[in-house]
């Protein structure tokens, strides 16, 4: 027996398997969007959304992931995500902030008296485009550091190449590398494009160990959309159907405003139903969506906007 | 863990003022009936009586039919062009005002506030606009000289889409150049009466449309009148037939669009997801009031429990109650008597032997309501997989190869709609080719546009509603 595929027997779906699901994903692209469109049109008002809202900074993995980084700056992100509002007591810390391995310390030491945990991008984040050796030392890396949750990319050459196993068997090997760290494994979805692509990946990425999966980098254009995370808690429940193993989505790239952030839980309140409503199996990548949130609970509370300044840059 | 609940987000109903009394609308005059009775019309989400509208009698019929006698004259006089502007300003007053119509749709009818907004009143300013288009230009799909209006046409439309089927009726009919007499049905009246106003604000001629409420004694009345030209009915089967026999011998043109059984055949190569939408949209939209919904799921074998499991999953998250609150996906059933005949036919299904599979819901105390309901293990014999159920239901039958796919589909006095559910365009055209049925909808149901005929095969009717050969409805061969 080879080695991978004993590894394949630990993650509990065995490859024949995998790859038997994997081709079989057919999805229809027009009733997709139709379904992801009519659950836009979910009126979410008064208490409701207020507890949307709430529900949405707890689950919000606040997060600056660029070359300018520097500890000033993740001391300042991460203290903005134990109290994102001093001014309202009531709203609760962020699940995690995300950064590079180099910076996990920094972060790690501001949160140290939370709950915030600290995730960290690694496996040479956003492109992935190294050898399997760099990937896993950058991943250990940033365990050592003290990483709590480590966010990985999917080798998309290989995907895109066809080479499944490839895909697998990397995420496999980081997962044994991570042990017991949570990993979230990033689809890039913007690099898969089609709907048949994202749950192929999907597919992959869960059988081989994934606790989440991941819409996107947040570093191209094409970041998540509700479509791709459709596709996605469609997967997660049908890998939960074959081997009862519940695992997470987080959406990040390009969600900006709480309204699209409140358009997310309804599809995963509906689809998936209220138990995944929690930032242990749904997150959000954020960056400027934390603020608009804050904006929105403040104006819930009050009646009016607020201007950015009565809010603490993160 | 979180129980999150969506808070109440009722639309306001302050834009519709419905008034304690209707008048028929007859010769461009609102007056009262001449048999000085009335119905009351009563919110099937409540049952509380919203207002009474005109029982009219033979009387009122003979001075409708007379008006659009008159009508017609001045109807057929002025040019292809005005009639096309007539009709372009009615479209246009019914999105002025979609939102006061889509209220009252919702409060009269009892469908939920999303589909009357999203669907009905959409699709009726669609319907003006399309056939607006097609006044002036009849003489280029045929020669004028060739065909010509019927005249006065009578036109009974049922409760399931109060104003859309009153859109599909008036809008080919008048493009075409005849004038009507419409009857809206007697639980689902207001929003044709408002219609009636609409009509009066567009500065219709006196006489191109004639609104009068009433019954089946009222419908009968216009059926048999000797002055009628054409009758066009959309209802059950049962009436149908009745018309029919009716107009047996007489020089009156009939276009009838009947009962449906629709089946929704899903193989096995589906993409399952959207096809559980599918199945879902085509059930359970309108409360199953709609002729063509997908009422028999024909699953194959091989696929029936996973299918069957995720399709309990979604039932279960549909949203049963108020039909003006915006998260409603089914309303309240549209009468008393509706209700009993769907309650009844389940009854009927379950001591036949069929499992019944119904969400768990709370459903409002007053009001007619009935929960979305799945049977599986029905055999093809079952009245639940024979009649026409109206109503939430969905009956499940199996198949193992596509020809039996196809005689199970066919297997019905019905054919008015299907559905094919499979990612191999081969397999589509191959079971479409073969389906008795006016419309067969793959990878998707229930789609509806103004350019596409609709109609049935069977027992479900003749004639077309829609297109090009809508227009056909409504002219006749010149002698």
């Amino acid at each position: 027996m080879s080695k991978t595929a004993l590894k394949a027997n630990n993650s509990k779906l065995e490859w024949v398997d995998v790859i038997e699901h994997v081709y079989e994903s057919r999805i229809d692209a027009v009733g997709l969007n139709e379904r992801v469109a009519s659950l836009a049109t979910r009126s979410i008002k008064k208490e409701s959304k207020l507890e949307a809202l709430n529900m949405i900074v707890s689950m919000c993995d606040l997060t600056t992931l660029e070359g300018e980084d520097t500890k000033g700056k993740i001391s300042q992100m991460s203290a903005k995500a134990v109290k994102p509002d001093p001014g309202d007591k009531s709203i609760p810390s962020v699940a995690a902030v995300c950064v590079y391995p180099s910076l996990v310390s920094i972060a790690k030491e501001k949160v140290k008296n939370s709950n915030v945990k600290v995730a960290a991008v690694s496996s040479y984040f956003p492109s992935g485009q190294v050898p399997m050796d760099s990937k896993i030392l950058d991943t250990k890396f940033a365990i050592e550091e003290g990483a709590d949750e480590i966010d990985i990319v999917i080798n998309r050459k290989a995907f895109l190449e066809g080479d499944y196993r490839k895909v697998y068997d990397e995420i496999v090997e980081l997962k044994e590398v991570c042990k017991d760290v949570h990993l979230k494994t990033i689809l890039e979805v913007g690099d898969l494009r089609t709907y048949e692509n994202i749950r192929k990946a999907s597919l992959i990425s869960l059988a081989a160990g994934s606790d989440f999966i991941k819409t996107s980098t947040g570093k191209l254009t094409v970041g998540s959309s509700r479509q791709a995370c459709y596709v996605m808690a469609k997967a997660v429940l049908d890998y939960e159907l074959w081997t009862g193993v519940q695992a997470g989505i987080k959406v990040a790239g390009g969600i900006r405003d709480a309204k699209d952030a409140i358009r997310y839980l309804v599809l995963i309140n509906e689809e998936m139903g209220d138990n995944w409503l929690t930032p242990d199996l749904f997150r959000f990548g954020a960056s400027s969506l934390l603020d608009d949130v804050l904006k929105q609970i403040r104006k819930l509370k009050t009646g009016a906007y607020q201007a950015s300044y009565y809010f603490p840059r993160g | 863990m979180v129980n999150w609940k969506y808070s109440e987000s009722i639309e306001s109903s302050e834009i519709v003022n419905i008034k304690k009394k209707y008048q028929n609308y007859i010769g461009g005059k609102f007056v009262d009936p001449s048999s000085k009775k009335y119905l009351n019309t009563v919110s099937p989400s409540t049952e509380e009586i919203l207002s009474k509208i005109p029982l009219s009698n033979q009387k009122d019929i003979d001075s409708a039919v007379k008006a659009a006698k008159t009508g017609f004259e001045k109807w057929s006089s002025i040019t292809p062009q005005e009639r096309s502007q007539y009709l372009f300003k009615i479209a246009r007053l019914i999105q002025e005002r979609s939102r006061e119509f889509a209220v009252l749709e919702s409060i009269d009818g009892g469908k939920p506030i999303k589909e009357s907004r999203d669907f009905d009143l959409p699709q009726v300013a669609a319907n003006f606009f399309y056939f607006a288009g097609w006044a002036d230009k009849l003489d280029i799909s045929w020669s004028a000289k060739e065909l010509k209006p019927y005249g006065v046409v009578g036109q009974i439309i049922p409760w399931n889409f109060p104003l859309l089927m009153l859109a599909w009726k008036i809008a080919p009919a008048l493009a075409t150049g005849n004038t009507v007499v419409l009857k809206p049905a007697e639980t689902t009246s207001l929003t044709a009466l408002h219609f009636a106003e609409l009509c009066h604000d567009a500065g219709l001629p006196a006489g191109v449309v004639n609104i009068v409420s009433g019954d089946g004694s009222t419908g009968a009345n216009i059926v048999n009148h000797k002055d009628i030209n054409k009758i066009a009915f959309t209802g059950s089967t049962h009436v149908g037939k009745l018309i029919q026999k009716s107009l047996a011998g007489r020089d009156v043109g009939l276009t009838l669009e009947l009962g449906g059984k629709a089946a929704n055949i899903v193989y096995e190569d589906a993409a399952i997801d959207q096809a559980v939408e599918g199945v879902v949209n085509g059930i359970f939209f309108n409360q199953g009031h709609v002729c063509c919904a997908g009422s028999r799921l024909l699953l194959q074998e091989s696929i029936h429990d996973q299918f069957i499991k995720k399709l309990e999953k979604r039932m279960q998250t549909l949203r049963v109650g108020n039909p003006l609150d915006k998260n409603t996906d089914i309303g309240a059933i549209n009468s008393k008597e509706q209700l009993d005949k769907i309650t009844s036919l389940v009854n009927e299904g379950v001591s036949d032997g069929g499992d019944l599979f119904q969400i768990e819901c709370e459903l409002p105390g007053n009001g007619f309501w009935f929960r979305p309901s799945l049977f599986t293990n029905v055999q093809p014999s079952y009245s639940i997989a024979r009649e026409e159920i109206f109503g939430p239901v969905l009956t499940t039958l199996t198949f193992r190869t596509p020809e039996e796919a196809i005689e199970i589909a066919n297997n019905t006095e019905y054919g008015l709609s299907a559905g094919v559910w499979t990612e191999k365009g081969s397999k589509i055209l191959w079971t479409a080719d073969r389906l008795e049925a006016g419309v067969v909808w793959a990878n998707t149901f229930n789609k509806f546009d103004p350019s596409s005929p609709f109609g049935g095969y069977k027992e479900s009717g003749f004639g077309r509603e829609g297109g090009r050969h809508g227009l056909l409805s409504y002219l006749k061969a010149s002698l």
